[in-house]
Formats: structure tokens, sequence, C-alpha cells
């Protein structure tokens, strides 16, 4: 349980929840006083609570941040300019929390298949949105999954019937334009996908300045029997960000999901990866990459819930680490009683660039039953002199040599994406982040 | 072409080249033959301006040029070339990239554009076939998955592919197979050609047959002891190295191995 922050910090959220409270239907009233009243009980975590020793929650908790007030404006060239290329989608735009039906474009869906903006669908869809609002998830993270329940302003619900697909990915295109106080948002995503369903989102978090603001996103994937289901998190916070993301999946019989996270914003972030693997025969993929530079900080806190037979999952998250940057992964694997015939792989691998960064690995396997398969496998290193060598012995200089082999690493996270326009854009980014990236870009497009 | 005078080199300050003299002419194919822990790879890696080695004395100058201050890529560039005896895979990074790569920071160097796509697929088809390499490979990363003929194979195409003037080759013939070896040899000696000069390092003189030296150097305890023509590469497969005095038990410093 965490340990309870001042009291303060409680408080004022309590004030702000009061602000929320008659916002939305009256069936949400009692979710969200319940959430802060949880919320009080539980307290905010500190470092002294042992999921939150290696990132400091206190800039999150000690900081005042203010709900945001006037809708800001933003243009649509300035959407554009976070469009992901040769990217068809189902796109929906929000600027400071808020859904902005101008800047959108969800465009013509298939049957069976519904997008809307959260708003509009908490009395329309309050059978299936109801039962996950309240939803707390892993255990070091409930006290920010309850602040999202008693926050929340808007959010995104998709909902994929039985036996139908997605077209094309939905786009969740979240914005933060500055605000003068630090301001705290609290996007939910309900992303549901009935019997044999197929779909994919795709949300990614950017910012038009380096102003200072807290994104506390929940995330709820439901894959129902045989369904098949793909989640990407773009996370591009502004430098003096804070984010919070966690995502709670809940997985049927034959089911399939899989995650991919890119975390190259924020300050601090931390990303909470909750797989709950609850039917027979069910997959899993958690795939991602974090490159913190300067003195940012990203913490990967993952928890794979094995709670049936016969299911597979695999963790594959890769950090890049440059300047002061710090990075912490925390890897549970939980395999219950019943949970036999499990196969668990999980492997986290860093690579340091400078001498001053730092990277924390933590993987923890806790099985309960006693025919399963797991693995788990963290590196620590620096490039391979031999490598760069070689490379060298060949004529390419050791600037580019030691670009290419860190993309390499890097790059091994994008093969196991499907959604090509992404990669290809990732791609990108990781270069542009890379010491004299750039100069490698012409060579990829071959 | 290459000079080498008084060639003293370290690794991890234990002293590896102690005082080795070496001329190659434009166009000669050079081979130096030593017993096992002698230096010979130690050489090869210090020509190519690998970091681990240190060059505590001497000189080595590669066309009248001063090349110990120089780093491993622009002794690249200027021509000079290391078929590797342990070739670094390098998972990632896709074999194709990684020549064009090279290939143009050699073009660069001479001045010329960069390749274009169509040509380099062409050439790249050219001179893989010189050495039977199964352009499938090219495909995968950098030496990942290959064998142990299939990279030295690699190797020799890379050479052709840059077209160095001073090819050293150091014990491409380890762990080869007599066809492998034969391909190999093959592919080089289509190499050779006017103004282009080999440093051939081996253990044993069987890839001698094929690639026929000019000058043999017998190399033992970080010296050259010996010079000859290529019967010198006979009389060693016949009597081994103790005919020079050479133990070869205990000719191998731990770091040289």
């Amino acid at each position: 349980m965490p340990t309870t922050a001042p009291t303060e910090a409680i408080a004022h959220y309590e004030s702000l929840a009061k602000q929320r409270l008659d916002h939305g239907p009256a069936w949400l009233r009692p979710i969200r006083e319940q959430a802060i009243a949880r919320l009080a009980d539980l307290g905010l975590p500190t470092r002294k609570h042992e999921e939150w020793r290696y990132t400091d929650p206190a800039r999150l908790t000690q900081t005042n941040f203010t709900l945001p007030s006037d809708r800001a404006t933003v243009t649509a060239e300035q959407v554009a300019r976070f469009a992901i290329p040769d990217l068809d989608a189902h796109t929906l735009v929000f600027v400071n929390g808020r859904y902005v039906a101008e800047l959108s474009h969800i465009g013509k869906l298939p049957e069976g298949v519904t997008v809307l903006p959260l708003n509009d669908a908490l009395d329309k869809h309050r059978d299936r949105i109801e039962p996950h609002f309240a939803e707390e998830g892993e255990p070091s993270s409930k006290a920010f999954t309850a602040l999202n329940a008693a926050l929340c302003d808007d959010g995104v619900f998709v909902h994929i019937a039985e036996n139908k697909q997605l077209d094309k990915p939905v786009l969740l295109l979240n914005i933060m334009a500055g605000t003068d106080e630090p301001t705290i948002t609290n996007p939910r995503t309900f992303f549901l996908g009935d019997a044999n369903a197929e779909g994919t989102i795709v949300e990614r978090y950017v910012s038009l300045d380096d102003s200072v603001y807290f994104t506390n996103a929940v995330a709820h994937v439901e894959a129902g029997q045989g369904a098949h289901l793909s989640h990407y998190l773009i996370e591009e916070e502004s430098p003096k960000a804070f984010q919070l993301s966690t995502l709670l999946t809940e997985q049927s019989r034959d089911s399939n999901v899989d995650s991919h996270t890119m975390l190259f914003g924020g300050e601090l972030v931390r990303n909470n990866c909750n797989p709950r693997l609850n039917g027979e025969g069910g997959d899993c993929l958690v795939n991602g990459l974090y490159m913190p530079t300067d003195h940012q900080h990203m913490d990967n806190h993952m928890r794979v819930e094995h709670n049936a037979a016969h299911c597979d999952s695999r963790q594959f998250y890769k950090g890049v680490l440059n300047g002061h940057g710090r990075s912490v992964f925390s890897g549970r694997i939980r395999v219950e009683i019943d949970a036999q015939k499990t196969d668990a792989k999980q492997t986290n691998a860093n690579l340091l660039l400078s001498d001053d960064a730092d990277a924390t690995t933590k993987p923890q396997l806790e099985i309960y039953a006693d025919d399963v398969k797991c693995t788990h496998g963290a590196t620590i290193g620096q490039i391979q002199d031999e490598a760069i060598f070689y490379l060298m012995a060949r004529g390419v200089d050791r600037t580019s040599a030691r670009a290419m082999l860190v993309y390499a690493f890097a790059a091994e996270s994008l093969e196991r994406m499907q959604l090509e326009p992404v990669r290809n854009m990732l791609g990108k980014m990781i270069l542009h982040r890379l010491p004299q990236g750039d100069m490698l870009e012409h060579l990829l497009e071959y | 072409m290459l000079e080498i005078k008084n060639l003293h080199a370290n690794i991890e300050d234990q002293p590896i080249l102690k005082g080795l003299d070496l001329t190659i002419n434009a166009g000669e194919v050079h081979s130096i033959m030593g017993p096992n822990g002698s230096g010979k790879s130690t050489l090869a890696q210090v020509l190519a301006g690998h970091e681990a080695f240190e060059v505590t004395e001497g000189e080595v100058r590669f066309h009248g040029e001063d090349i110990l201050e120089m780093e491993a890529d622009e002794r690249a560039r200027a021509g000079l070339f290391l078929a590797f005896q342990y070739p670094v895979e390098i998972p990632g990074v896709s074999t194709m990239q990684f020549l064009k790569a090279a290939l143009n920071a050699h073009r660069k160097e001479r001045g010329q554009d960069e390749i274009g796509a169509v040509e380099f697929m062409q050439l790249v088809k050219t001179k893989a076939k010189l050495v039977e390499l199964n352009q499938e490979l090219l495909k995968r990363p950098v030496n990942e998955g290959f064998s142990g003929g299939e990279k030295k194979r690699h190797e020799i195409f890379q050479l052709a592919l840059l077209e160095p003037s001073l090819a050293i080759l150091d014990e491409t013939d380890s762990g080869l197979d007599i066809d492998a070896l034969r391909i190999v040899a093959e592919g080089v000696n289509q190499l050779r050609k006017e103004g282009r000069s080999f440093l051939v390092i081996t253990h044993y003189q069987r890839l001698l047959n094929y690639i026929v030296p000019d000058v043999v150097h017998v190399l033992v305890n970080g010296r050259i002891v010996k010079t000859g023509g290529r019967e010198l590469a006979l009389e060693l497969e016949k009597s081994g190295y103790a005919e020079l005095g050479v133990d070869e038990e205990a000719e191998q410093p731990a770091a040289a191995r």
C-alpha cells in the first residue's frame, strides 16, 4: 500500500474532485465519490513504498496541479504537425484533455464498430463503462487510477462487436497547449473487442511547448474470446511534463493482445502495464522502448498476470539512455495456481550511451503453479567495441558506426510492430534522438 | 606501399611485437607464417588500427603516409583492408545497409557521388559471384547466422567491393574445408592485379598452394626471423617451426592466443 504523502496533496485533489463531481451523468457521481474516498484512504505513494523506491513520486504529488480551464486554441496546422505519414486512421484530437470535434475526423465506421468521445458514450454505453470506471489495476498505481476516476474529464470509447473488425486504426492525438498553471489531465480510454473482434488503437501524447503538466492516463483494453487487439502508446510529452500511464488489459480465452510503448518525452514518466490473461490459450506481447536523455526519468512497471492455463506472454523492453537519463524496469510475472502450462518470457536490455546515465532493472517471478515455463533476462551494457572496430575497418567513421549500432539496438523494438506507418515514423524519431543519427537517415531508407 | 620499421606493440602492457620490419611493394603478395602466439594477428590488428593495441615504438608508412596516427576508418578509406579472422556478428545492422555505408564512405573519400540503388545492386551481384556468396545472406544482419565459411567468403566479397590497394588476410583459411578454401583463394586470385598488394597471414602453408606468394616471412616471438621465397613455406610445412628453434608450446603468451 502506498504510504500517505502530505495530507495537503490529498486535500488539494479532494477539492479538485469536488469540481468534477457533477461532470457526466448521475450514475458517475457515486463512482467519483468512492474514488476520491479511496484515494484519501490509500494516500499517495512516496519513495518509502517499495514499488516507488527508484522513482521519486514527490514531484508528482507535491505540485498543486489545477484542472485545465479554458479550451486552448489549437489550429489545424498545429495538429497537422503531428500527422503520422501514410497513416489512415479514425482520428480523435484532444486539446488539454478535451475532445475537439473540429480538429477530429472519425469518418465512416464499419458496421459493428463504435468510436465515440467518452462523454458521448457515458450514457449510451453505460453497461460497458460503469463496471470498469473505478478499476484499480496493479497495486502500486491504485492511487492514480482512483485519481483518474475522480477527475477524468474526457477520453474515448471504442467498441468492436463480435466478429467485426476496425478497418483502420483509431488514433488518439492528445495535444497539450501551454497553460499558465501546472495542469492535470486524466484521459481515459476504453478499447473493447467482443469475441473474434480485431482492431488497433494508437495513443499519442504530444505538447506544443515545454509547459509543466501532469498526464494521468488510464487505458482499459478488453479482448473477448478469440479477439485480437493492438495498443500503441507514443509518449512525446513536454520536457517538463509528468506522465503516468496505466494500461490494464483483460483477456478472455484464445485472445491476443499486443502492446507497444515508446517513451521519448517528459521529465518523469511512469508506464504501468498490467496485462491479465484470464482465459485459456491467451497470448500477449508487451513491447517497449524508452530513450531518456538529459535528466529524464522513465519508469516501466510491468505486471503480467497469468490467471488461466496455456497462456503465453512475451515481454521485450529496451532502453537507450543518454546524458543523465535514468530508467527503471520492474517486471513482475505472476502465475496463479491454476495457470498451468504457462509460457512466459521477459527480457529487458539497456544500452548506456553516457557515463552519467543509469538503468535499474528488477525482474521478478511470482509462480504458484508447478508446470510452467518462465524466463527472464536483463542486461545493461555499452556498445561493443569490437563491432565499432569492424564497421570502422570498412571505412565507416566512428560516429556513424556508433549511431548504426545504437539504432540497430533500438530498432529491434520496431520489428515487432505491425503498423508500418507508425514503425517508419518511430524509426525516424529514434534516429533524431541519437547523436549524429540524422546522417543515417538516407541510409536506412534504402 | 607498406613500410614497417622496428614496430613494437603491446596489449594490456604485454609486449607482443618486438621490433618488426617489413616492406611490401605494390603488386606483391607476401605471406607471414608463424606459430600460434607469435604475433601474426596482432600485426594485422595493429595495421588496421585496433585501439586495444598500443604501439610503443617504430613506424608504419602506407603509401608514404604515417598511418599510426590515423583512425581505423581513415586507414580503410586510404586503401587498407583487413579480412578478419573472426568477423564480428552485428545484430540489427542490415548487411546491405552496412555495405552501402562502407562503399559510400570510400566513394566520398575519392570525391565520387553516392552510388545509386540500381548500380549498387548490380555491383553486389557481380562481386558476390566471385566468391560464390549466396545473396540471401546479405538480407541478414551483418554476419549473423553465417557459417564459418560464409563469414570468410563475406570478408573476401567485401574486399572485392571496396577494392583496397592493400589487403591483409588474417588466417582466412582457418576453419575452412578444402572446397571453401579453394573458393576463397580463387576469389582472392581474381582480385590480384597490378598495384594491389596482399599480406596473407597463415599458420599452415596449404592456403599458399592456392594463393602463391612472392615472399614468405616467418614471424616468431614478435619479430621476423626469416624471409624467403615460396619454397620457405614448403620447408616449414615439412620440418615445422622447430627448425627455427621454436618450441610451439612455449611460444604462446596468454594475451596473444
